[in-house]
This record gives C-alpha cells, sequence and structure tokens, in this order.
C-alpha cells in the first residue's frame, strides 16, 4: 500500500489507464479538426467524435444527435440553464432549483436573477432531498425550468429524478438535472426519468479534465437552447468551438467502460463505503451522517464527528486526501452551505469529513484510513473542550458562546 | 494550505493539555469562541498567590490546527510569568511565533482573548476573596 491514499473521488478521479491509451493516438498522430470536411484528417477526427458521442448518449439512454460537447460540466449547467432562460423568455420567466445544487447551477440562477428572471431555491428535507409538495407548490404559469442535481456532490444523496422528471413533463415544464456525480456510477435513463437536459463531466468518471457533455432532448419535446458561445457554429449551433477530439474520446471510452462495468463496480464501491462507516460507527460514539443512507450514491460517505474540527482532522489524517465541511478548509470561512442547508446546525458541518471511494481504492486502503481516522477522533477529542463538556453533560446549545 | 513546522510540532505534540478545577480559588478559567465559528479554546491558569506568579497554564482547544497551536503555544509562555506580564501577550507574538498566515490570524486573536479572559478571571476571584476576607476583618 502506497501513501497518499486519495479518497476524493467527488472532487475528480484519475483517469483510468484504458481511457489515456484510447486517447494517445489523437494527440500527435489523429490531430485532424473534426470540422474538417474535406480530407482524410478532418475525417478520421470526426469519426473518433462520432464514436464518442455515441458513447455518451448510451450511458443516459439518449441517442447521439441530443449530446452536445462542452468543456464540463460547468460550462453544461451554464449552457443549459442560460440557453433555456433566453429562448424561453418569452414563455416565462421562472425558474425553480434546490438549496444544494452545485455553484455552477446556483450561481448561474443568481446571475440570471440579475437579468430579471425570478428563481425559486427549494429547501431540502433533513435527508437531503427535494420535497415533492413543495416542488409542485413552487411551479406556476411562468415556470420554465427546474434545475435540480441527481447525486449531491458533497453527501452524495440521489434526488427523486423519476418523481421530479414526471411533474415537469406534466406541467410543460422543462427538466434539467446536473448528473456530474451520478452518471457512470448508478444507472441514469433520460427517457425513463423524463429529463429534457442532462450535465456531464468527464473527468468525475475516471476521463480527463476539460471535457463533458450536455443533453438536449430532441424529440416531445424538442428543447432549443439560445447558445452562449458564438463562433463557427459547431454542435448544431449550441455550442461553437473546435472540437476538443483527444478529451471527446477519453470521455466517450470513459463512459463505455463504467457502463459496462457499473453493476460490479456499484458492488464493491458500497461494501467498501458501508464497511468503513459501520468500523466508523462502531469505535466512535457521537457521529452523524449527512444525508440519507437510503439513496445515495454507492461511494459516498459524508460523516461528522462531532467536538473536533474537521481542519484539525484533516491535519492529523494527511496522508489521506478527502474533504471537509468545515469553514478552514475554504477561503470564504463559511462552513458548507450544502450541510447547513440540512439544518444540522454550523457546528456539525465544521466537524464533517466526506470520503469519496473510488475505482482504484483497495480495500486495505479503507482499512487503514478507518484505522487512522478513528485514532486522530479519539486524540482530538482528548484535546478538545466540547467533548468534555458533552462528557460532564452540559448541553452545548444552552451555554453562552461569546461569538467573534 | 501548507503548516509552518512550529503549527506541526504543537498539533502533534500539544503542551499541557488538560483541566484544572475551576473551582480552585487560586485557578482562572477563559473560555472564548463558539462551536458554529469553527473554534472555542479553554484556557486556565494556577496563579500562586503569594508570588502572582503562574505556576501551570493547560488547555483544551476545538479548533484548526492554528488554533491548537496558538492556545498550546500560549500555554508555555505563561507558565512563569506574572499575572500582568501574561497580558503583556500580544496576538501578534503568537503569528511571529507560528508563521501564522493571513487566514489564520483570528486563531491568535483567539488565543490572546482566552489569555485576558483566564487572567481576568482570576482577578475577579481574588479580588472577590480580598473583599470577602476584609469584610470578615470589619465583623471581627
Amino acid at each position: 500500500m502506497k501513501l497518499p491514499i486519495y479518497l476524493d473521488n467527488h472532487a475528480t478521479t484519475p483517469v483510468d489507464p484504458r481511457v489515456f491509451e484510447a486517447m494517445r493516438p489523437y494527440f500527435v498522430e489523429v490531430f485532424g479538426n473534426a470540422a474538417s470536411r474535406n480530407h482524410s484528417f478532418g475525417w478520421q477526427a470526426e469519426e473518433a467524435v462520432e464514436k464518442g458521442r455515441k458513447q455518451v448518449a448510451s450511458i443516459i439512454g439518449a441517442t447521439a444527435k441530443e449530446i452536445v460537447f462542452t468543456s464540463g460540466a460547468t460550462e453544461s449547467n451554464n449552457l443549459a440553464i442560460k440557453g433555456v432562460a433566453q429562448m424561453y423568455a418569452e414563455k416565462g420567466n421562472h425558474i425553480i432549483t434546490a438549496a444544494t445544487e452545485h455553484k455552477a447551477v446556483l450561481d448561474t440562477c443568481k446571475h440570471l436573477e440579475k437579468e430579471g428572471a425570478r428563481v425559486t431555491y427549494l429547501a431540502v428535507q433533513a435527508n437531503g432531498l427535494v420535497d415533492l409538495d413543495q416542488l409542485r407548490a413552487a411551479m406556476t404559469d411562468k415556470t420554465i425550468l427546474v434545475s435540480i442535481m441527481y447525486a449531491n456532490n458533497e453527501i452524495g444523496v440521489l434526488q427523486p429524478v423519476a418523481e421530479i422528471g414526471k411533474l415537469c413533463k406534466e406541467r410543460g415544464i422543462l427538466f434539467h438535472t446536473d448528473a456530474t456525480q451520478a452518471v457512470g456510477k448508478v444507472p441514469v435513463d433520460v427517457i425513463k426519468d423524463n429529463v429534457d437536459l442532462l450535465s456531464i463531466s468527464a473527468h468525475k468518471m475516471y476521463g480527463p479534465k476539460g471535457v463533458g457533455a450536455l443533453y438536449v432532448r430532441r424529440r416531445s419535446p424538442r428543447v432549443q437552447l439560445t447558445a452562449q458561445m458564438d463562433g463557427g457554429g459547431h454542435e448544431r449551433g449550441m455550442r461553437s468551438g473546435t472540437l476538443n477530439v483527444t478529451g471527446i474520446v477519453g470521455l466517450g471510452e470513459a463512459c463505455a467502460l463504467a457502463q459496462v462495468g457499473m453493476a460490479e463496480e456499484g458492488k464493491r464501491m458500497a461494501y467498501l463505503r458501508d464497511k468503513l462507516k459501520d468500523r466508523l460507527l462502531a469505535a466512535l460514539d457521537e457521529v452523524y451522517i449527512n444525508g440519507t443512507m437510503e439513496h445515495r450514491l454507492p461511494n459516498n460517505l459524508n460523516i461528522s464527528f462531532a467536538y473536533v474540527e474537521g481542519e484539525s482532522l484533516l491535519m492529523g489524517i494527511n496522508e489521506i486526501a478527502v474533504s471537509s465541511g468545515s469553514a478552514c478548509t475554504s477561503a470564504t470561512l463559511e462552513p458548507s452551505y450544502v450541510l447547513k442547508a440540512l439544518g444540522a446546525g454550523d457546528d456539525l458541518a465544521h466537524s464533517s469529513i466526506r470520503f469519496g471511494i473510488g475505482r482504484f481504492n483497495t480495500e486495505e486502503e479503507v482499512d487503514y484510513v478507518t484505522a487512522k481516522v478513528i485514532d486522530v477522533v479519539k486524540k482530538l477529542r482528548e484535546l478538545s473542550p466540547l467533548y468534555e463538556m458533552h462528557k460532564e453533560g452540559i448541553d452545548l446549545t444552552k451555554v453562552q458562546w461569546t461569538a467573534h | 494550505m501548507a503548516y509552518s513546522d512550529k503549527v506541526l510540532d504543537h498539533y502533534n505534540h500539544p503542551r499541557n493539555v488538560g483541566s484544572l478545577d475551576k473551582n480552585d480559588p487560586n485557578v482562572g478559567t477563559g473560555m472564548v469562541g463558539a462551536p458554529e465559528c469553527g473554534d472555542v479554546m479553554k484556557l486556565q491558569v494556577k496563579v500562586n498567590p503569594e508570588t502572582g506568579i503562574i505556576e501551570d497554564a493547560r488547555f483544551k482547544t476545538f479548533g484548526c490546527g492554528s488554533a491548537i497551536a496558538s492556545s498550546s503555544l500560549a500555554t508555555e509562555w505563561l507558565r512563569g510569568k506574572t499575572v500582568d506580564e501574561a497580558l503583556e501577550i500580544k496576538n501578534t507574538d503568537i503569528v511571529n511565533e507560528l508563521s501564522l498566515p493571513p487566514v489564520k490570524i483570528h486563531c491568535s486573536v483567539l488565543a490572546e482573548d482566552a489569555i485576558k479572559a483566564a487572567i481576568g478571571d482570576y482577578k475577579k476571584k481574588s479580588s472577590a476573596a480580598v473583599a470577602s476576607d476584609q469584610g470578615a476583618v470589619r465583623v471581627q
């Protein structure tokens, strides 16, 4: 076993060596511009792009023509939301999203608010899921788009996408889902789920960084978008810019590998994740899981170790790469807005760690991490005045703190 | 973020961790910060009433590595100082000693606040004790 151990696979994943091998010829040998229609260099590039398009379409149950390649999920989210808001401005100006969305969705919505759009940010329940009744109640005649993520990047919870899709279809509202964390991890089907727009990123599924895709439904309804990038009219005019052929080959291969291995890999991820979870819960008191375990990515565990501050915990396990919702790990000094949205309290947000298990993690690594985390949490609790007070039976919520 | 060697040393080998009896008249206790802000420091001093010298200092801290290091360092510095010398410790001294980056300066501020709170608590206790002693004299 080699240190450090990478267990932050929601942030990014390594490129699968098979993906890398598939990409390799497209740097130096096959370098053509896929838009070059009159020579073999262009034809070869185009062939590679179209293969990738089919592979991406296949993993979400779409057709190749419905895939628009982008630079990643942030761009896909921007194109979907701004593109719909502008294209359907005459129909309405209301967008519904959720408080726990990724910043690429939230900040896009805030941008549109400045331009006159009205946005509803749905609160989530304590388990992290959107309340369908609240969603239904928020829909108006002016609602043109609902954007709710498939799987959350911090707590891994899976939103009831199929139910949301059904609701949107009934009301004639377009449904966009940021499926960055879900595609390749859990089965995604845009037909079954009534999804109209879906964002994909390659680097979260063992593909390269800098490439992604947006699924744009072509039939019932045919979704139209206002382009956000003007230029040569690539990707049926929806996204100009010379195609990233190498990246698209990588994204396609990553999708193909994930699709074939998903069931088996999902089982292995869930086994390792549950082993980690069960051992932490058995060894430590005052440990809280953030978000429902029932509807969750198989490789995610987000857990708060009460009375221990997240950054100090990360410091103690410095040979293990994970993330914390603690303020101290971010530039803003604000704890995770996702955890705050669950209503768990800022103190538990400060004490949270996100584990993201990946394809290349071994059981030995997960066991090592488990033992190390238990060890450091115990050590830090000996240092913690809050744990001491808790043990003395003091109710910390009743203490008059000197906020600073 | 990279930690300085001194922060790492205090984090890995915190000095003077623990608690003193807060009901002891010679012990001053300071607790500052709030859980929702991500750091709480408890700092205690035990003062020799004859000499006014801090004979023992202990801490417990919930917070990031820099907060732990700041309070650990504070206990080291407090030991052997008089109560009045202790009040001269400034957060900037802690920043310099631990090479804290700008984003962690609040940890040193909290440590200075904790020192002031602990000394303040001790002074309050001892002046109350003096007052009650004087009261006792008058009764006699």
